[in-house]
């Protein structure tokens, strides 16, 4: 029983769980990386997860190329990331509260369209197993790196390319000052409002993606509220990464792994309670918020709107 | 001598091109208006910021802009600047019209500004700072070894020395000014607006940016200084322009002007700025004594490392020194809202340190904090609130758990007209009074209980001249009564305007106390940077 948890084959199988499991963390909260770091907080974006992952679905189910779901999953993602970009930068609501408005208003409308155009839990045949050529072949680390589909290595990727926007480009750069210095940035010209609407459109893309990947890369099915709070777990692994994207990595891999472990404890009647396997992960986001105090690199005007004058 | 609407070409001197480190080189005339503002109008909810007013500088000018806070003078610069558009009013710059929507287009038009909060990510490198807003000769890439060259070249050519490799938030308040003005000549800037730029230097810094300044101005760059210090205006200036109430009041040569007289156009009456009293009272027994005082800062640094001063019945002892050398948290420890880590403070020889704010305050000690705003008033009460904030409770302002609201009434129209505070009503919120009315009300409200001890923090940093005036005279009538008071100031003139004697604090430390009438700007400069003189 739990011996078996400890054999080198579980432990592979555990492993490549964590890595194919973070791929929708790690694209829902890059994305939210490049809000905050703009100084947006966005708690919507386990809305525009499920409304990505009902797109991408819905067009897969009606019959499309696979991509195509994707694309269709970044369209509506660009939208809500322009919606909530309206109402928390140009209307300047409180950040928080509106984010939780994105937040309903997604599931509301996931659910909505799912009961009207589908109606029933239906599959679908997702992105496949793509195992990498010669690299997947080296043992054990070849399974569990290198035998997953295109959406989880599009993740990872996403990691160095995010960190290559925010560090090396000006955009990137307006990013940083935007979210530290809004005041500075405009009297050089910056439109800091253009900036965060930059930001929000690119992680409103990403928490798509991050949804699109659950129904048609990881799960292939859609159900009501089938991110069950995963958004709100991307945007504190934010905080957890201290605002960098290799934080962002660690803390994703680190909750998919005990997040990998938990599936692995019921999939193999260890007898533990499920309630307290399924607990872990969140017990694990609450211990790992509550160390991560140090706000060093914290974007200084992070959840604060920018008005010009004063 | 004010100006009319004139093109003036005098002394047309053609030629010369500005070394600005191969940015921009462009021929100019001397002495010609870069910028001309007519007839400019910029109305806030309920104030008229500027009411049609007239202002140009010329290249190669030094030109001062002088008024009172609320005079309109950095609206006037924000104006030109993009960052508010004005509803009235015509903007040329060589003598042609354009139009100003944004810091884009002001910098587009060579206009760079200095703000006096500075406008730095102090997260992001000096070099990081200059490049932001600006094309990229890769684009979308950075290329910010090409903005460090650029950032090199230029300083050496202006003498302004910053490492660009450095991340801001490690430089000192001096090099943060000189970033500012790297910014601007980096973007090609033929003219910079300095908005207070003095205010946050010691007077050696002060002397170097002057340098910098004077330098600029012989290579054709057109200066706009922002200020109410009289005495650099009179020293550096080639033209001023005073504004008072949002109006013109004139624009004059500076070598025709005394110090008086732009007071008088400033406030629009004659102000008595100098020390009134006869010399040597005769001082007391000591009334607060610190000995040894260590204190943390909000991040849990050591602020105070062993301050040890007394303060004498019937005396101005001043705290001299750059803000952030623990000034704010020596006052914070007096009064009793930080915490002391070590040492002890007396009030009339009785320790006070382990006592809480309300008794030290019933003992009689005053405080007037630095942040008026947010420590000392309650923005939304009513003005008699916050007149009897501290005493509300005792038997005078309230019946039993009744607050006695007719004799408040009377307690505060009497402190209103005492203190002269202007307020259309007891009622009033505080957060509609101007700094200076909301400073008199404070003052009103802790000398009205007269103290055995003063602490005032920067008491008269923002507000207006005519305040400070009557702040300057309460302090030395409530002196003459034999209070002891401990003022903490950045001002030096003012420092040796009141005080009997002065401390410099430096780190946390005080690095020497000095009798007024035996010290200079130049020492007491010297000690603020942390330099002993006598030692070098």
């Amino acid at each position: 029983m739990i011996d078996e948890l400890f054999t080198i084959s579980t432990l592979i199988g555990i492993l490549h769980s964590c890595v194919r499991l973070a791929t929708p963390y790690l694209f829902a909260s890059l994305g939210e990386t490049f809000g905050q770091r703009s100084g947006v907080l966005n708690l919507g974006v386990d809305g525009i997860m499920l409304m990505g992952a009902f797109f991408g679905f819905y067009v897969v189910f009606e019959g499309h190329n696979l991509w195509v779901g994707v694309l269709a999953a970044i369209a509506i993602g660009v939208m809500m990331g322009l919606l909530k970009a309206f109402v928390s930068v140009t209307m300047q609501s409180l950040q928080g509260i509106s984010g939780i408005g994105l937040y309903l208003f997604g599931l509301g409308l996931s659910s909505l369209l799912f009961k009207t155009l589908i109606g029933s839990v239906e599959g679908v045949s997702g992105f496949r197993q793509l195992p990498i050529p010669l690299l997947a072949d080296i043992p054990g680390i070849g399974h569990i790196l290198f035998n997953h589909n295109a959406l989880v290595y599009l993740a990872y990727l996403m990691v160095p390319a995010s960190w290559f926007v925010i560090n090396r480009t000006t955009l990137g750069l307006k990013i940083r000052a935007v979210g530290h210095n809004p005041e500075a940035a405009d009297t050089l010209g910056v439109s800091v409002n253009g900036v965060r609407y930059t930001t929000l459109m690119i992680g409103g893309a990403l928490a798509a993606v991050a949804g699109a990947s659950l129904s048609i890369g990881l799960q292939n099915v859609f159900q009501e509220n089938m991110t069950n709070g995963l958004g709100f777990i991307a945007v504190a692994l934010v905080y957890f990464g201290s605002w960098r994207t290799v934080g962002v990595l660690g803390g994703a891999l680190l909750f998919s792994l005990v997040n990998a472990l938990q599936l692995w404890v019921q999939a193999l009647d260890i007898p533990v309670p499920s309630e307290v396997a399924v607990m872990m992960p969140y017990i694990m986001t609450i211990v790992v918020l509550a160390f991560t105090a140090r706000q060093i690199q914290r974007p200084a005007a992070l959840a604060r709107s920018y008005e010009r004058g004063e | 001598m004010p100006t009319g609407r004139r093109r003036i070409e005098d002394q047309i001197v053609y030629g010369i091109s500005r070394p600005t480190g191969g940015h921009r080189a462009v021929n100019f005339r001397l002495n010609a208006p870069y910028v001309q503002m007519y007839g400019i109008v910029k109305r806030f909810p309920g104030v008229l910021a500027c009411d049609h007013v007239d202002f140009d500088v010329r290249r190669g000018e030094l030109h001062a802009l002088l008024g009172e806070n609320g005079a309109g003078k950095s609206t006037l610069m924000r104006i030109l600047y993009g960052l508010y558009q004005p509803e009235d009013g015509r903007i040329l710059r060589d003598g042609a019209e354009v139009t100003i929507h944004s810091p884009t287009d002001a910098i587009r038009q060579g206009i760079g500004m200095i703000h006096q909060h500075f406008m730095l990510v102090d997260t992001l490198t000096v070099t990081e700072n200059v490049a932001l807003g600006l094309k990229s000769s890769r684009e979308p890439l950075l290329d910010l070894d090409r903005v460090e060259d650029g950032i090199r070249e230029l300083s050496e050519a202006y003498g302004l020395q910053i490492d660009p490799r450095a991340p801001v938030w490690t430089l000192s308040v001096g090099e943060r000014q000189r970033v500012e003005i790297m910014k601007a000549l980096y973007r090609g800037a033929a003219m910079l607006i300095l908005d207070e730029p003095t205010a946050v230097l010691t007077p050696q810094e002060v002397d170097e940016l002057f340098v910098t300044l004077g330098y600029m101005k012989e290579n054709g760059y057109s200066l706009v200084l922002i200020s109410h210090k009289l005495q650099e205006i009179l020293a550096i200036s080639d033209r001023i322009t005073v504004l008072r109430e949002g109006r013109l009041v004139g624009t004059v040569p500076t070598g025709e002007m005394s110090r008086q007289e732009l007071a008088r156009m400033m406030v629009g009456r004659d102000v008595m700025l100098e020390r009134t009293r006869e010399d040597d009272i005769d001082v007391g027994d000591v009334k607060l004594r610190l000995n040894d005082v260590k204190a943390l800062d909000v991040t849990g640094q050591p602020a105070l490392r062993g301050v040890s001063l007394s303060v004498q019945e019937g005396e101005i002892l001043g705290v001299a020194g750059i803000s952030g050398n623990g000034q704010r948290e020596l006052a914070e420890v007096i009064a009793g809202l930080r915490p002391i880590a070590g040492g002890s403070v007396e009030m009339d020889g009785t320790p006070i340190s382990d006592w809480t704010t309300a008794r030290r305050t019933e003992s009689g000690l005053a405080y007037i904090p630095e942040e008026r705003m947010h420590d000392g008033i309650v923005r939304d009460f009513a003005v008699s609130e916050n007149l009897v904030l501290q005493e509300h409770t005792s038997d005078k302002f309230s019946n039993g758990i009744f607050l006695a609201f007719d004799y408040i009434a009377r307690y505060s129209r009497q402190l209103v007209q005492d203190f002269y505070i202007k307020t259309p009503d007891i009622r009033t919120m505080t957060r509609n009074l101007s700094g200076g009315n909301i400073q008199r009300l404070i003052l009103a409200r802790e000398l009205s209980r007269r103290p055995k001890v003063l602490v005032a923090a920067q008491p008269t940093r923002g507000i207006d001249i005519g305040a400070i005036e009557y702040i300057y005279q309460q302090l030395l009538e409530q002196r003459d009564t034999g209070m002891a008071t401990l003022l903490i100031s950045e001002d030096l003139d003012e420092l040796l305007a009141l005080c009997d004697r002065i401390a410099v604090i430096y780190e946390g430390q005080i690095m020497d106390t000095l009798i007024r009438e035996e010290t200079t700007a130049e020492e007491l400069g010297l000690l603020m940077a942390g330099v002993h003189p006598q030692k070098q």
